[in-house]
């Protein structure tokens, strides 16, 4: 009889290892074959094992720097979308009441229906010199000097958080919604501020949302090609737009895979050492 | 003394009333249930006393001290909710040390007080367990220790044995008698159950569409009900009408519409005037119709009728007789030779002082 269950649980879930199978596991192994070989296969190139494109990342300076500028980059997306995400989800779910709330989350989603590469270049009209953003200031300031901020660091920033905000706002609405009302209201009996209720209850209890928050949003944007591409101008150079190069203009995906693996094991790192930290803090009920 | 004073507390939302012009005195070490239907004003008079709803117009005291613009937090009371609203994301122990930990009260001293407050509920050995990790009656029991550690000045008990099945609710509400006895605080309970509110109060308030119905003791919102409301809450009763006979050696009569005549020891109204008595169930005493009455020199109601539909229970049996006019609910307990059956001529007696005059 149990080994008849086990066989109806693996048959009921077989498609979607299968489906998981097709679509990330083997691109992920032929992205990682390609990753060890000494170079492109292709024409009468013999392609042999090597550790060489690893060794890459360690020999030039150039791709840690590009590494540690990914990793700040995703920093401070995640760092602004929590700052701006937490407390806009905050007043989303504790503090609207009723259909003006769907009304703002729609509103909050619907970045998520416009292409984003359509997104990206309104921000270049927005951010460019004599822009929107700049007509507006001379409006007001007519001798104000110019603030185009296109083709810089901020100019990315700026971009990568519109596009991932919704991420942030979204998991931690999710989790801040999900507070009994009562635990507040206990919270306030029992003799604490609003200002502790919201430190020892409320915060502790939507950090596992947040948390998924700043994992939706760091992993991605430390590979973001296309947002540094477009609005960074001399600034665009990443882990993220080098990779890309490989694959498309350089044509050594070799190093492109191995590069990738390599983002990859560091991110993941992060969030490997970050573990113990968070450990207790995320068990809740 | 009184410890919490309502005065003329009134809430309004929109065009519904949920508390009008309620006055009410809890005294020091009492403790008072709030009785009342749902939608009766019994919790939003106990959210306005935490702090939850701003009374649109009246007045709270606790100790003299008008509270009305005083943050929940600062109100130094302790509070029990019907779900116990333990935080889940802290261990037993820190769930009971909040309140003292908000009020930075020293580590040691936190440490001797939890441990003392944990031991009178008797779940010493129970700090680091979540409180996912309790049973309901667990929980129930760290939620009232959390709300008295700090020795507040009022504690509220919001349904706080609602979620309970029955047999743990009867132990729990002597286990809550005993703390809040050996804690002496003034507590105020809401309920919607009525022997809940009979078991545990001192005093019992009858609310009914935002205002308070009758005030009194146990025993005297049960025998002595004022309307026909107050009667009816606690479970079944009858209702015998007629018009005053005037009163008479510190007795009133009333002729009912059959022409029997019905003795009270309540003060009937002038003669000729409506008059609506009430008698519990259980006054009634049952006989068949020959038997004679053991009649010891007291007056005695008499009304004759046939049972219509006994009910059989176990304990008791539950006899619907008709008198022709009115049909009676009548509760006896299951001691005689014979019980009576459909169709039986039956005598009821009871005594003056169990019929009830209510109020028009």
């Amino acid at each position: 009889m149990k080994l008849k269950r086990e066989w109806i649980g693996l048959g009921l879930t077989a498609p979607a290892y299968a489906w998981l199978c097709v679509t990330v596991i083997l691109p992920l192994a032929m992205m990682l074959y390609f990753s060890f070989l000494s170079k492109m296969p292709m024409g009468n190139a013999e392609p042999a094992f090597s550790l060489r494109q690893y060794m890459a990342f360690f020999q030039k300076d150039f791709y840690r720097f590009l590494a540690w500028r990914s990793l700040m980059l995703g920093f401070h997306v995640t760092l602004f979308c929590v700052l701006i995400g937490y407390p806009a989800a905050f007043v989303l779910a504790r503090l609207v009441k009723g259909r003006w709330r769907e009304a703002i989350l729609l509103l909050v989603v619907l970045p998520f229906w416009s292409n984003a590469l359509i997104r990206i270049f309104a921000w270049t009209m927005v951010l460019r010199t004599d822009g929107i953003v700049d007509q507006m200031l001379h409006f007001i300031l007519p001798g104000a000097p110019s603030i185009g901020i296109l083709y810089s660091y901020p100019a990315i920033v700026i971009g990568l958080v519109h596009s991932f905000l919704p991420y942030m706002i979204l998991t931690c609405y999710i989790s801040l919604q999900a507070i009994d009302d009562t635990l507040v209201e206990a919270g306030q009996a029992l003799g604490a501020s609003n200002l502790t209720v919201f430190r020892r209850i409320i915060l502790p209890l939507s950090l596992p949302g947040l948390f998924v928050g700043v994992v939706l949003i760091f992993v991605p944007v430390v590979g973001a090609f296309m947002e540094p591409r477009i609005l960074g101008g001399r600034q665009s150079i990443m882990l993220g737009t080098v990779i890309e190069d490989q694959f498309t203009e350089v044509f050594n995906w070799p190093l492109g895979a191995a590069l990738s693996f390599t983002l990859l094991a560091i991110v993941s790192l992060i969030f490997l050492a970050a573990y113990p930290l968070l450990k207790n803090r995320l068990k809740v009920s | 003394m009184s410890k919490v004073d309502i005065r003329n507390v009134s809430k309004r939302y929109g065009d519904v009333i949920a508390l009008n012009d309620v006055s009410l005195s809890f005294g020091e070490r009492e403790f008072f249930g709030l009785l009342g239907p749902s939608g009766s004003g019994k919790t939003t008079l106990l959210r306005s006393i935490a702090g939850f709803v701003e009374p649109t117009s009246g007045e709270i005291l606790i100790e003299g001290g008008d509270i009305s613009r005083i943050p929940t937090y600062k109100r130094d009371i302790g509070m029990v909710f019907q779900n116990y609203a333990l935080f889940p994301h802290m261990t037993i122990f820190e769930n009971v040390a909040f309140p003292l930990s908000v009020r930075g009260v020293k580590d040691a001293e936190i440490r001797s007080r939890v441990a003392n407050i944990l031991e009178l509920v008797q779940l010493g050995a129970y700090g680091s367990r979540r409180p996912r990790e309790l049973s309901g009656g667990q929980q129930q029991r760290i939620a009232l220790a959390r709300a008295l550690v700090s020795r507040p000045r009022v504690l509220l008990l919001d349904e706080p044995l609602g979620a309970l099945d029955k047999n743990l609710r009867q132990q729990m509400q002597i286990e809550l008698r005993q703390i809040q006895r050996e804690v002496g605080i003034t507590t105020i309970l809401v309920t919607h159950d009525q022997e809940e509110a009979l078991t545990l109060s001192d005093r019992i308030a009858i609310f009914r569409k935002g205002e308070v119905v009758q005030t009194g003791r146990p025993d005297e919102i049960y025998e002595r009900p004022q309307n026909a409301f107050a009667a009816e809450f606690f479970g079944a009763t009858n209702f015998l009408e007629g018009h005053s006979a005037g009163n008479n050696g510190g007795l009133g009569s009333v002729r009912l519409d059959d022409g029997t005549l019905v003795l009270t020891s309540d003060v009937v109204p002038a003669n000729g005037e409506r008059v609506v008595t009430t008698v519990r169930p259980e006054k009634f005493r049952i006989s068949a119709a020959k038997a004679a009455l053991p009649e010891d020199g007291q007056p005695v109601n008499v009304l004759s009728g046939t049972v219509v539909r006994p009910v059989y229970i176990g304990a008791s049996v539950t006899y619907h007789v008709t008198t022709g006019t009115s049909e009676l609910t009548v509760f006896q307990q299951n001691r005689e030779a014979r019980l009576f059956e459909t169709g039986d001529r039956v005598v009821l007696n009871w005594l003056p002082q169990h019929a009830v005059v209510l109020a028009g």
